[in-house]
């Protein structure tokens, strides 16, 4: 009796969901399409996938992707559709397409499980990718043109076509149809579509176009014999011998197509021969006599012929085979319009890029050009107003930087120790300076050039004592983390905040150090001593105060120099004395006693050293080498430097 | 009445003299001879020691007579230690690279040979091709001949385009100082062609000397150094004897006005310049067998501060001056970083003379120039009753005029 | 009578002030001449021009029986072309004797090997000796010159042109600072020299130019006012206005 209740329910419920199921349009759909889909071949199929995909239907991306999955069965009873679940070995729960909802549980055997095969598999993925391309949610789609950027295929360019109509956000439609012309560029239908993409994209700096474009551009290297026969893309005809392809190259690739012997290497010879050695000979060749290359060979050739050893090309056979040959460079694109507009296209992105490069480079030297001038604008000062050649200004750079060292040691927040760090650096290296200036540089005025020594004795002194201080380790100066990052221009251009921020600094002190000496007593006073100490002196003004505070600010500056150095370099006791023949250089190529001087000095030098760089990548030490032989050149043309006195003035 | 060179130059005499009891007095001493006095490895810090002195006759000859004060003599001084150094290793290279292939079964080629040696010596720097500045490694003769003719030329280019341009004083010597960057810097990149920072080593095993003791080697590079000591000062004290000797002095006083007397300035410079550039190189050469190893950091500009340090405490302007500076200073510095001065307990802290020898150098040297502008030298004013002229205030120094032995005497 | 230096139509300018504005100038091979001027009339500025020291903006200055240009040549090469110099300050080596002094500026071989050869004749040390004794230093040829007053400096730097023997002298005011005496020495000499070369005398001192008894020529603002003896320029009316009638 309860079977048969039972089974009258469960007949009831085929009864109604059958007719739910029949009723549904997404079954109606499939069944509609039902001999293509229980047929499942990769060349009868897309009618039915585009049906589905097209049919506006909600249901519609479910089953695709349940089909894809393989979890779609056909019950043979009445061969509707429904998603199925393991229930157990024998037994599978069946799901409405439609709704979802429980058709009942059935045994395997009255099921036909449909098992798309790879083929259909990615048809179905493509189908999919353009639900994906239109989901409500942004951030899926954007998610969905990440995987398409990632790994394209010739699939996702239909889908990426059909959904750029209904977007409505304009990024993400921009980004659609940039993605568009990209595959275009690979799996464009016809060739005038592809050039028409490639085109497309002149001048586009993303590194993506470069990555879709290089493969058109790729090359083998063929052979013929005798002469190049017509057919295919030929690139360029090779010349063996020639830098970019040495014979060596060419006949290795004779061998490799296996139309010529192989050589023999030296050292294999040499070993061949060794191991055939009797009664002192080598192929009747005496032992002693084998010290050439010639004679190896006649030695050798004789092994062969023996056939004591393989036979290996002599050196006349490989200029004969390279002789015989025609050598060739052949795109794998076989289209020469297409490798051409690519070759073309590429060749204005390299311009592009270059100008870009040029721009980065022109950043990258201002902020160097903005190191070296904070590191120099205390030595113009003492060396430009005072005449005195400070040595030991590297080390006064070196103990602001040390300060700032010590500053981050007390305090632990970066913005405030370095906000403390840059007073105290130039109070601490401003007395340094005045205290120097009492006690050594007042008694040597116009003896420079013992000046120069004294100083360096002081020079050697601190920066030993900062090595028992400090020890020998380069001791971390972290920047606040405001100052982390860069600045992103493009995919070429970009600049650390952190230059930026000595770029402003150096700009600072610029503007203060104008502003000293144009609109305060003190630059008055101090101009006044520069021109005629002797008048000044008689005017009131007190040339050994004056000398005492120029020499203090000029150290001053240093110490804070020393600071927004130490950010971006390591603090150690060197640091000083690396920078202390460029800060030199600057003042001497700026010319002395000239504020715009040291500006343009240190411009010449940043730019200067990062366009050898740019040269020259691999070697920023040649770089050095060759910007100080340059600058030597240069003080012949300009001895004073680029800002010179003239006349009385320069008192020659 | 002309007198002789020497009656008028009477401090030549007794330096030779001094020059030579010291060197018989090492000789007998040594272990060569049998004694156990002297270490080998002191005979070698004395003979290097008298390559540094005859540098510091050049700086002096550069700096104290024709007020030129040059950072670059260092740079010579290297650089003919290279080129020695070339021919030593590559000839000692040679040798055992032809000992071991010496065995082998077939006999090596000629390619063979030079390639092993080129891995031999390059292969610290990842190369194995001989670079073309090599190309005279093989012929002492030759690689003698570059010891003077690279720092000569190299001095006669640079000297030429400073002084053409006029630079003088403070410029100069900043100019001397980026030269000698240039070039340290050039040297320590790998493919200048002299191993890089790697440089020169294994200089002190003659090539062909392996059967005789370093104790008769040191010896007689100890002889070589004082003989060259000895014809430096001599002609260093010939050149500056005479009329030469007036024009780079007076140079060294007031250029312009030797100008004005139709002397060409810039040719006397170069002139000096170079002749103290092949002096060092000479001393360089000499001095590195000795030391057994070469690198860029030698050359750097610190160096030929350091020349300029031995020569003002020793008392510039005068010959034994730069020579009791450089031994004096140089020994000592030997002394206290060798770790032989005994540390001072002061109870919170111990002063370790390898850390603070080079402080007390740096304030030992502003005092020198402060108090002592004569350096050690002026002292032998005081045995001799020799007195510096009156000059109505002017100072005594390099730029503004420093003594000439004989003229002082009253 | 040609000309041993003639400059014509020189101007030079530093940063904007022109300090010799188309001057002209000329001098036989055996004269004597004054210039005088306020202060910077130019006067030094020219001798910088004629030594080589200042290269003049415009102009030509030609040389000698060839009429060589001097605006080719350095320093050094004028002065061995013949034209010596003397400073306003004293300028000699202080640091060395007299003797070391006058054997350097000696007319002898001036590139530097022959220098470095160079061991003195005996007839050089005569020329030395006859030349101290011109100067009054006989006695002092051994002491340093540093040593030496203001005055006998100045002769020794007198002494060391005329061992130079050159075809023209710059000298720039050489009574400054000396005795009445020394003043009436100095004339003598320059007087003197003038028999056999031309000798350019830079002078403020109105009695020593008057003792002089040579042509004279008046600077102002870099150029020449007036020319001729000095009674002739004295009364010129110019030349009272801008010098004298101050």
């Amino acid at each position: 009796m309860t079977r048969l209740i039972m089974a009258a329910l469960a007949a009831l419920m085929l009864c109604v969901s059958m007719a739910a199921a029949q009723d549904s349009p997404i079954q109606a759909l499939l069944q509609e399409h039902r001999a293509l889909i229980e047929k499942s071949s990769r060349k009868t199929i897309q009618p039915a996938i585009d049906a589905l995909r097209d049919s506006g239907l909600p249901e519609a991306q479910a089953v695709l992707e349940k089909w894809q999955a393989k979890d779609l069965w056909q019950r043979d009873a009445d061969k509707l559709f429904f998603f199925g679940e393991k229930v157990d070995s024998k037994n599978y729960r069946l799901l409405d397409i439609a709704t979802g909802e429980v058709a009942g549980e059935f045994p395997k055997k009255e099921l036909n499980q449909l098992k798309p095969n790879s083929g259909v598999r990615s048809l179905i993925g493509a189908a999919l990718v353009q639900f994906q391309l239109m989901a409500k949610d942004p951030a899926k789609r954007i998610e969905a043109l990440d995987a398409i950027q990632r790994d394209p295929a010739e699939e996702h360019l239909v889908a990426l076509a059909g959904a750029i109509e209904k977007e409505t956000d304009p990024d993400i439609r921009d980004r659609k149809e940039r993605l568009v012309r990209l595959l275009t560029i690979s799996y464009g239908e016809t060739e005038e579509a592809r050039i028409a993409a490639i085109e497309s994209f002149k001048g586009d700096l993303g590194v993506d176009v470069r990555g879709a474009l290089n493969p058109l551009v790729a090359t083998s290297r063929e052979v013929a014999v005798g002469a190049l026969h017509d057919g295919g893309n030929i690139a360029t005809v090779l010349k063996p011998g020639s830098p970019e392809f040495s014979e060596a190259e060419a006949y290795d690739l004779l061998v490799s197509k296996d139309l010529v012997l192989p050589r023999i290497t030296a050292v294999d010879r040499r070993a061949a021969l060794q191991e055939n050695i009797t009664d002192a000979r080598v192929g009747g060749v005496p032992v002693a006599q084998l010290n050439s290359e010639d004679a190896r060979e006649r030695a050798y050739q004789a092994l062969a012929e023996a056939g004591l050893v393989r036979t290996a090309a002599t050196q006349a056979q490989i200029a004969e085979a390279l002789a015989a040959h025609v050598f060739f460079e052949t795109y794998s694109e076989p289209s020469a319009a297409i490798t051409e507009a690519a070759n073309d296209t590429l060749s204005s992105i390299n311009t592009q890029v270059g100008f870009n490069q040029f721009l980065d480079l022109t950043l990258d030297a201002m902020s160097l050009a903005s190191i070296y001038f904070l590191a120099a604008i205390g030595l113009a000062i003492t060396f430009g107003v005072m005449g005195v050649i400070n040595m030991a200004h590297g080390e006064f750079i070196m103990m602001g930087a040390y300060t700032g060292y010590v500053v981050q040691q007390v305090i632990p927040d970066y913005t405030v120790s370095i906000i403390v760090a840059l007073p105290l650096a130039f109070a601490v290296t401003f007395a340094a300076g005045v205290a120097m200036e009492r006690l050594v540089i007042r008694w040597l005025y116009n003896r420079p050039l013992e000046t120069l020594l004294a100083t360096f004795g002081i020079s050697i002194a601190l920066q030993q004592l900062a090595k028992n201080i400090f020890g020998t380790q380069a001791r971390p100066l972290t920047s606040p983390a405001w100052l982390d990052g860069a600045l992103v221009l493009n995919d070429v251009v970009s600049i650390s905040y952190i230059r930026i921020a000595i770029f402003v600094l150096a700009l600072i002190f610029l503007g203060v150090f104008l502003f000293i000496m144009k609109r305060t007593r003190l630059g008055l006073e101090v101009r006044a001593v520069t021109q005629n100490p002797r008048m000044a002196a008689s005017m009131g003004i007190n040339p050994d105060r004056i000398n005492m505070l120029t020499f203090g600010l000029g150290s001053g500056i240093a110490g804070i120099a020393g600071v927004a150095i130490g950010l971006y370099a390591k603090v150690t006791s060197e640091l000083g004395s690396d920078y202390i023949v460029q800060s030199f250089m600057t003042v001497v190529v700026g010319g002395v006693g000239n504020i715009w001087g040291t500006l343009l000095g240190a411009s010449m030098i940043g730019f200067l050293q990062k366009g050898i760089e740019w040269m020259n990548p691999s070697n920023t030490l040649a770089a050095q080498t060759y910007m100080i032989i340059f600058i030597i050149i240069f003080i012949q043309f300009r001895p004073r430097g680029i800002i010179a006195l003239k006349g009385r003035a320069a008192g020659d | 009445m002309e007198k002789s060179f020497l009656t008028r130059n009477p401090s030549v005499l007794i330096f030779i003299a001094c020059l030579a009891l010291f060197t018989i007095a090492v000789t007998v001493m040594s272990e060569a001879m049998g004694s156990e006095m002297i270490s080998t490895s002191f005979v070698k810090t004395l003979g290097k020691t008298l390559c540094l002195c005859l540098v510091a006759i050049a700086m002096d000859l550069i700096w104290g007579f024709a007020g030129i004060l040059s950072l670059g003599h260092m740079a010579f001084f290297g650089l003919g230690g290279y080129m020695i150094g070339m021919w030593l290793m590559y000839a000692r290279t040679e040798m055992i690279v032809e000992a071991s292939m010496a065995n082998a079964e077939i006999p090596p080629t000629a390619q063979e040979v030079v390639d092993a040696i080129g891995t031999q010596i390059f292969g610290v720097v990842g190369s194995s091709d001989f670079p073309v500045i090599w190309t005279f490694a093989d012929s002492l003769f030759l690689q003698l001949l570059l010891v003077v003719a690279v720092p000569g030329l190299l001095a006669l280019v640079f000297g030429w385009l400073a002084f053409r341009s006029r630079v003088t004083g403070v410029y100069l010597s900043i100019l001397t100082q980026a030269m000698t960057l240039a070039l340290a810097l050039y040297l320590f990149q790998n493919d200048s062609g002299l191993r890089g920072n790697n440089g020169l080593s294994g200089l002190q095993n003659l090539p062909g000397a392996d059967a005789i003791p370093q104790a008769d080697i040191s010896l007689w590079f100890f002889w070589a150094s004082a003989l060259a000591l000895g014809l430096g000062y001599l002609l260093a004290a010939w050149v500056v004897s005479g009329k030469f000797g007036s024009v780079i002095r007076g140079i060294r006083d007031d250029e312009a006005r030797v100008r004005f007397l139709g002397y060409s300035v810039e040719g006397y410079k170069l002139f000096v310049f170079t002749l103290t550039a092949v002096i060092a190189a000479i001393a360089g050469a000499l001095y590195y067998p000795q030391a057994g190893i070469i690198n860029p950091a030698e050359i750097a500009p610190i160096a030929s501060i350091y020349l300029a340090v031995w020569v003002a405490i020793g008392g510039r302007g005068r010959l034994y001056g730069a020579v009791i500076g450089a031994a004096f200073v140089s020994l000592l510095s030997t002394w206290f970083t060798g770790g032989q001065a005994p540390s001072i307990p002061l109870g919170f802290y111990t002063i370790n003379w390898v850390d603070w020898w080079q402080v007390l150098l740096g304030i030992s040297f502003v005092l020198v120039t402060l108090f002592a502008p004569k350096g050690i030298g002026g002292l032998v004013d005081h045995f001799t009753g020799r007195v510096s002229p009156e000059r109505y205030g002017a100072d005594l120094g390099p730029d503004s005029g420093s003594l000439q032995e004989q003229e002082a005497e009253k | 009578m040609s000309q041993l230096l003639e400059v014509s139509g020189v101007s030079v300018t530093f940063d904007g002030f022109r300090a010799i504005n188309n001057l002209s100038f000329s001098i036989g091979s055996a004269e004597l001449r004054a210039i005088i001027g306020p202060n910077g009339a130019g006067k030094t500025t020219f001798m910088d021009i004629v030594t080589g020291k200042t290269r003049p903006d415009e102009g030509s200055i030609r040389w000698g029986d060839m009429s060589q240009s001097l605006l080719k040549m350095n320093e050094s090469q004028i002065a061995r072309a013949g034209v010596g110099r003397k400073f306003q300050r004293p300028t000699v080596f202080e640091d060395q004797s007299v003797y070391d002094n006058l054997a350097m500026a000696l007319k002898k071989d001036r590139a530097p090997w022959s220098v470095l050869f160079f061991r003195p004749k005996p007839e050089d040390r005569t020329r030395i000796e006859e030349l101290a004794a011109e100067i009054g230093l006989s006695d002092q040829l051994h002491r340093k010159s540093g040593e030496l007053s203001h005055g006998q400096k100045q002769w020794l730097e007198i002494g060391m042109l005329l061992a130079q023997e050159p075809r023209l002298l710059l000298v720039d005011e050489p009574a400054a600072g000396m005795t009445l005496a020394e003043r009436e020495h100095t004339t003598d000499l320059l007087k003197e020299a003038a028999k056999t070369r031309a000798v350019v005398v830079v002078e403020h001192d109105m009695e020593f130019v008057r003792r002089l008894e040579c042509k004279v020529t008046v600077l102002h603002e870099g150029s020449v006012l007036a020319e001729g003896s000095l009674d002739h320029v004295t009364k010129n009316q110019d030349v009272i206005d801008v010098y004298l009638g101050r």
